[in-house]
């Protein structure tokens, strides 16, 4: 496997500029003699499909969902960051890009970062254009706010449904591109394969999930825009269709798979209530701006949380960060919750949580600002757990939220297969070892609307495409074994449900793989994993047949994948043997047990290849280097 | 099986469709050891694993992100649109709604333009076809000016949020006795003619809009307000009015004279 990043060369900041200009161009006659294929519809790939079109490629697009606006994109509540500097508070395109490299715990690549950051500005002129109603100061001007832990006011929102806002933008984008004949839209479909004919990705295989047939389609491109995969720990943040399976058949023909085992574990979600559970609920982080988070300085303290005085409360964020308080990332925040329930001072019914208290802000404030800041996060908290957060503090937990790791792609966001493409979360590339609140959209929108528009007509321009139909043998392999693997999902009649086993698995994720991850635990996860596989393919009930909507098969076919990539996500946090952003190895820590990030050794980007089924995969190595960012301990204290 | 002296039974008597053509028939299913914690939607989980046990059929439901945001969800509860609680999608009620031995109706939505699918999950694409014929604003990507370069008073970006809030579960259909999309469109045009950036289009946008939702079968509004009672994004019926208005000053003025 050749991993070339193809950064292009000068300094930093003229890297993008100099690149547009070098990459060759495809003669606007041409562009609609290429075939584009956008698999997903969040902001990546609908900002992309949108963009495409409107510069005459041919796109189709496609969504597993009803519709292209339901995709999870729309689940982010806090914002989108941009180096606007509006509020004159010393931002800037450079300072952006610093903090992401350093929130990332220097395990991004420099030049992919910075791009992100100069295309930051647009994306908001962008959006604004397109009818997202930001947040506005009286005069009418944006408004923005500090998010995540940042320094700066640089994170625009549309109350607490930024997400949705811009997907609806880049979803109604999108729809004008359908109704102008640029765009050609495939809903309820899922992908199940990606077909590559001579070492070119070349197109996809999808199942129609209200017919079952399987259809070929066929491209000059592909792009894969389809999420993370933090169901691996079947208790998530993410909405239940999300999976692995797009990016995890692309692995398999051939895409290097880049540090799988970096993931986000968000700090402020609601704590589960029981087995029943079937998604985590995350409440954004804006809340830290003004709750205080504490856990009694007793161990078992069970009194109910008004009745512990002051002095017998520790704000342990405060106390142990007092430069960033309960401001710091979210994966020092996770962890120190972590720390403290695993002390026993966990508190709730099942002291698995830590309170997010509002007291102080609402005696400070007053509670209709506090109302008016946060209350639909309160309604939603209400919603859940039935209690009321304004009157008493609100019991959070950390949850698997966001993947940093995914599909390796050079600058151009290419995998190390030609012609195919990854955008947004699918792909590694800019958010390190740890993401920064508010950055999740803007990457999502920088890949589709402005670096895929760019970067495609390079290759396009600069590659020989064969005439190949749905005949073409690659296409009929491809289905053949699709057709194989559904009838034996549907043949084995077992015990088990899909979901059962899916479940099993994020136990075991969660347990020995989580947030704190040790060798011990890592091989006995790898061992587990292994075992619940083997169980899965004897013991799996997935009743119906595949010529029908089937649910069960859907997710059966998402768990098949799932229980396959938790093997690569644990061999990937059992090699990498340091401490750095989102992933704690314990053997690897500072005495006081801060993560201790290990530059010597694992300044690089691990990068996976398929050998084939049962067999090692070979781990390569993109080294790192940081030319203008220095690289130093990442201290939020 | 947990233990817990709060669990308790309902039974569900849930529509039960294989197909469009298919007649379809209620079918009543007992669900036991229910925790008052349990959303709607996980309570319809526990029963499904157990059909899927049986080797028997689940019923297909569909839900995606289950924080009342994408949309996809949409029951009718007992009769009610999205469930008894107010400005809610039904993935956000909780099984502490109900009470041991309660007999619960669980319907698709019955919109003529919603085709039921199989069970409880319906055809909604004909609401997508209505943004398709003009619910945006055509600017290319790469040829907007500076964000702060239009002005956009407080008061009116918040009232078009409130309308853009929309989340397309297409409940206010389901809920009008006519089966009206008028909210939905409503709020779209609303959304888009309070900002300064859509005011171009607002003609065009407004008879495409309406045309494309007339074509599509949708009732017409006749001041029921069930629209606006089961939103669970709490969109008021003043969206109709402004569409009407929209509507009416796009036919006066339009150069087209649709």
């Amino acid at each position: 496997m050749k991993l070339n990043p193809n950064i292009p060369s000068g300094p930093v900041e003229k890297k993008w500029d100099n690149h547009k200009f070098n990459l060759k161009l495809v003669n606007p006659n041409n562009k609609r003699k290429y075939d584009i294929i956008v698999v997903g519809t969040g902001l990546a790939g609908a900002s992309a499909a949108a963009a495409l079109g409107e510069l005459g490629y041919n796109v189709k697009v496609f969504t597993l969902h009803d519709s292209p606006r339901r995709a999870h994109s729309i689940g982010a509540q806090g914002g989108i960051n941009a180096a606007k500097n509006y509020p004159n508070d010393g931002d800037s395109v450079w300072r952006l890009f610093y903090d992401t490299v350093k929130g990332g715990d220097y395990r991004s690549r420099e030049s992919n970062v910075y791009r992100l950051a100069q295309i930051s500005n647009q994306i908001i002129d962008h959006c604004v254009a397109l009818g997202v109603p930001f947040a506005r100061e009286y005069s009418g001007y944006l408004a923005n706010r500090s998010f995540g832990g940042a320094q700066v006011s640089r994170t625009f929102y549309a109350r607490g449904q930024t997400g949705q806002q811009l997907l609806i933008a880049a979803y109604s984008t999108m729809m004008r591109q359908i109704k102008m004949g640029t765009v050609k839209m495939f809903t309820r479909r899922e992908m199940l394969d990606l077909v590559v004919v001579n070492g070119k990705a070349r197109g996809i295989i999808t199942r129609n999930l209200i017919t079952g047939e399987l259809e070929s389609h066929i491209g000059h491109a592909v792009l894969l825009c389809t999420g993370g995969y933090s169901n691996v720990f079947y208790l998530s943040t993410n909405a239940a269709n999300c999976s692995v399976s797009a990016a995890w058949a692309a692995y398999k023909k051939g895409a290097g798979f880049a540090n799988p085992c970096f993931i986000q574990i968000h700090p402020t979600c609601i704590p589960r209530s029981g087995e029943h559970q079937s998604k985590l609920t995350l409440m954004s982080e804006s809340l830290r701006n003004d709750g205080r988070i504490w856990v009694p300085r007793k161990k078992g303290d069970k009194r109910p949380p008004d009745q512990i005085p002051e002095e017998e409360r520790d704000y342990y964020l405060e106390r142990k960060y007092p430069a960033f308080g309960n401001l710091v990332p979210r994966d020092i925040a996770s962890r120190a919750a972590k720390a403290m329930i695993d002390e026993g001072r966990g508190v709730g019914p099942t002291g698995q949580a830590v309170y997010l208290d509002f007291r102080d802000a609402i005696k400070q404030k007053g509670i209709d600002k506090i109302r008016a800041a946060y209350g639909n996060l309160f309604d939603m908290y209400y919603q859940i757990t039935d209690e009321d957060g304004y009157k008493l503090p609100m019991r959070i937990y950390p949850a698997p939220h966001y993947t940093m790791g995914g599909l390796w792609v050079d600058y151009n966001l290419m995998t190390t297969i030609d012609g195919l493409f990854a955008l947004g979360e699918a792909n590694f590339s800019d958010h390190g070892a740890n993401r920064l609140g508010a950055s999740a959209l803007m990457q999502g929108l920088a890949d589709g609307f402005f670096v895929i528009p760019a970067t495609i007509g390079g290759y396009l321009g600069s590659s020989k495409f064969e005439d190949i139909d749905g005949e073409t043998k690659e296409f009929q392999e491809s289905k053949k074994r699709i057709k194989e693997k559904i009838s034996r999902l549907l043949s084995i009649k077992g015990k088990g449900t899909p979901t059962e086993f899916h479940r099993h698995l994020g136990n075991v994720m969660w347990n020995d793989c989580g947030m704190s991850r040790n060798e011990h635990d890592l091989k006995h996860a790898i061992k587990k994993i292994a075992e619940i596989r083997e169980e899965f393919w004897k013991d799996v009930m997935v009743p119906g047949t595949n010529e029908e909507l089937n649910q069960t098969l859907e997710k059966a076919l998402k768990v098949s994948d799932y229980l396959e990539f938790a093997e690569l996500l644990a061999k990937d946090a059992l090699e990498r043997k340091e401490s750095c952003g989102g992933h704690f190895r314990e053997e690897s820590s500072t005495p006081e047990g801060e993560a201790k990030r290990d530059d010597d050794n694992f300044c690089h980007v691990a990068v996976w290849e398929f050998q084939g089924e049962g067999k090692e995969p070979l781990r390569h190595k993109e080294e790192l280097s940081f030319e203008n960012v220095k690289v130093t301990v990442r201290s939020y204290k | 099986m947990s233990e817990d002296k709060n669990n308790f039974s309902v039974t569900i008597r849930v529509w039960r469709q294989n197909s469009p053509e298919d007649e379809g028939r209620m079918v009543a299913y007992k669900v036991e050891d229910v925790s008052p914690d349990m959303s709607f939607l996980e309570m319809l989980d526990v029963l499904n694993e157990n059909l899927i046990k049986k080797g028997e059929t689940p019923i297909t439901v569909e839900s995606d992100c289950r924080e009342g945001i994408c949309g996809c969800c949409g029951l009718v509860v007992n009769g009610d649109v999205h469930g008894p609680d107010k400005h809610s999608t039904v993935c956000q009620l909780h099984m502490r709604r109900f009470k041991d031995g309660d007999v619960i109706t669980v319907e698709p939505w019955r919109v003529g333009s919603f085709p039921v699918i199989r069970d409880l999950a319906v055809n909604r694409t004909a609401l997508d076809r209505i943004i398709q014929a003009g619910g945006y604003i055509s600017a290319r990507t790469g040829s907007s000016p500076d964000a702060n370069i239009t002005l956009v008073k407080q008061n009116d970006a918040e009232e078009a949020m409130d309308s853009a809030a929309c989340i397309g579960c297409g409940a206010c259909v389901a809920a009008c006795p006519n089966g009206a999309a008028m909210l939905f469109v409503g709020a779209k045009i609303s959304h888009m003619a309070l900002l300064p950036q859509g005011k171009t289009e607002r003609m065009e946008r407004a008879l495409n809009m309406i045309e494309a939702m007339d074509k599509e079968g949708f009732g017409n509004c006749s001041n029921e307000y069930e629209c606006e009672a089961v939103c669970p994004k709490e969109i008021k019926v003043s969206n109709i009015a402004r569409m009407n208005r929209e509507f009416l000053l796009a036919n006066f003025f339009s150069k087209e004279g649709k």
